[in-house]
């Protein structure tokens, strides 16, 4: 894919009146979610269309991998609904959610490939336990998705021979082995070398323009976030900052969004008395 | 001073419902793997029989060797105890009957129990722990394969039938040995040794036995699944719940065995 083409795409996303007037793949309303009795998220609202890439950007502990487990269903929120393809996902029945996890894909941050299991195997697993296909068609669906990856040679290696963007890439393969309608990717590049990390950022954009598949990228790397976002959610603290195109995230006024996108680490104001308070451990 | 009491009593009834928490969870296990095997077929997400036929090659094929050998050792232990005892009162020969009755109701059973809870519930525990830890415990959750009956469903059926397979080849690795012991010691021939166990040792000790040896596989499956659920914090966590599951099943064997004598004994 050239980037001529990315750039170019990534201009007429968000204008496009058709892909605006598609019913939204994702929708949050007011998300409250908390671990144990600290509220993490302070009511989310957040909504990813047909084809849509959005990226949910944000700084350790700001709440965007909270908002992850709770899109992906791990986490129960406390209040605030979450619609996926149109169905609430904490509302409807264990049969039902099993049907619509088959729709959806999820490549973990570290890639969570089964250590018992081949490169192949954890490919195939989906298709083995949600379809009756036989082994020959798995086989060949499993070997199609690992071309899509550049993976292909690689069947027979254990994950723990796997080096991390073959990981990654693994990962990729088995979320998308069921073709899924929307795809999630927590830190789909964290720990890699550039040069990886951009091969996976090209594969992420690949895969939408191919399958036209809905996207969600949880990510601290601004570089890729850039690249690849149609949309940039930017989390803070459990609250959204802004939800906009990347030349809007961009030219953000707020001074927080800025504070991110230039690596700035936020001056404490701390008073000497506070200070003093702090050292000696003493409450108040 | 009041308020260290209070802590303390905070303490205990915090520990108290956190075990409480974990009888629980087994509870919830035992009854989610009893519907996965019964309804799995019809919801078309079956449990399936290649994975408990691979987990009951590790779980008993693999433990032949060592229950073999810890079988015959305890076996001529016995005899060994058996005739230095009974030497007191000349009654030598009556050692038949104490190691038939032992080892068939208890040692076989008890032997077998702790040699597994050893070998495979630490390593149920390490295993889901580190699934849990690499996420690949969600990988199946968010894929709609639901975890209890992908991982936890097979191990009990493994469990469920190897370890009563496995006490009763101890119990007569066991036999063996101290038969081996007494025909050496007191010269008494294979063929008395086999004639007088077969009296001795009723249908019912068998099953007494037997019996206890399933509800010990159920144990050992369900302390070593809650102890690799329970796992947080890394690597030094998946030791530290290793650890804690074979304290626990060993534990729980031990008095589960003797709860079971004794009721056992009653009727």
């Amino acid at each position: 894919m050239s980037t001529i083409a990315i750039s170019e795409h990534r201009s007429n996303a968000p204008a496009d009146p058709e892909l605006m007037a598609a019913p939204p793949m994702i929708e949050v309303r007011d998300l409250i979610t908390h671990y144990g009795t600290r509220e993490i998220l302070h009511g989310i609202n957040l909504s990813v269309r047909q084809g849509e890439i959005m990226v949910i950007m944000g700084g350790s502990g700001s709440g965007k991998s909270t908002l992850l487990n709770a899109l992906l269903g791990l986490l129960r929120p406390t209040s605030g609904t979450i619609r996926l393809l149109g169905q609430d996902l904490n509302a409807i029945s264990d049969v039902e959610r099993t049907k619509l996890r088959q729709k959806m894909g999820v490549a973990f941050q570290g890639g969570a490939l089964f250590s018992s299991l081949n490169v192949l195997e954890n490919i195939m697993l989906p298709l083995r336990e949600h379809t009756k296909l036989d082994r020959n068609t798995m086989r060949i669906m499993a070997r199609m998705k690992m071309q899509v990856v550049s993976l292909s040679g690689f069947e027979n290696l254990m994950p723990a021979e796997l080096s991390g963007g073959m990981i990654k890439r693994a990962a990729l393969a088995r979320a998308i082995v069921m073709d899924p309608r929307i795809l999630f990717c927590d830190e789909p590049s964290a720990g890699l070398d550039p040069v990886v990390s951009s091969a996976i950022d090209e594969l992420i954009l690949n895969l939408r323009d191919a399958m036209g598949m809905s996207i969600v990228v949880v990510t601290h790397e601004l570089e890729s976030a850039f690249k690849i976002a149609d949309r940039i959610c930017v989390l803070d603290k459990g609250h959204i900052l802004t939800v906009g195109t990347v030349e809007e995230v961009r030219n953000s006024a707020n001074e927080r969004i800025q504070n991110l996108l230039n690596r700035r680490t936020e001056a404490e104001v701390l008073d000497p008395d506070e200070y003093l308070r702090r050292l000696t451990g003493m409450q108040q | 001073m009041l308020a260290r009491v209070g802590d303390q009593m905070e303490r205990m009834g915090r520990a108290t419902a956190a075990g409480m928490a974990e009888f629980g969870l087994g509870a919830v296990l035992l009854a989610q793997c009893i519907y996965w095997v019964a309804v799995g077929h019809r919801r078309a997400q079956p449990v399936r029989l290649d994975a408990a036929f691979a987990r009951c090659m590790e779980v008993g094929i693999l433990a032949i060797p060592i229950v073999t050998l810890m079988a015959l050792t305890i076996g001529i232990m016995l005899a060994i105890q058996g005739i230095y005892s009974l030497r007191v009162f000349g009654a030598e020969e009556q050692v038949v009957l104490g190691v038939g009755m032992s080892v068939v109701r208890e040692f076989g059973p008890l032997i077998t129990g702790i040699l597994v809870a050893g070998r495979t519930g630490s390593s149920l525990a390490a295993r889901i722990g580190t699934m849990r830890i690499s996420q690949e415990i969600d990988a199946l959750s968010v894929m709609g394969i639901n975890p209890v009956r992908f991982i936890v469903a097979p191990a009990l059926i493994a469990m469920m039938i190897m370890v009563p397979t496995l006490t009763f080849w101890s119990s007569i690795v066991m036999l063996a040995g101290s038969g081996w012991y007494i025909s050496v010691d007191l010269g008494m021939s294979w063929a008395a040794y086999i004639e007088r166990l077969t009296e001795i040792i009723k249908f019912g000790d068998v099953l007494h036995g037997l019996g206890k040896s399933l509800l010990f596989g159920v144990l050992i499956t369900l302390v070593g699944v809650i102890n690799g659920t329970l796992v947080s914090g890394g690597a030094e966590g998946v030791g530290k719940m290793t650890t804690r599951s074979v304290v626990i099943s060993i534990c729980a064997i031990i008095v589960t065995d003797m709860v079971f004598a004794f009721i056992a004994t009653r009727s």
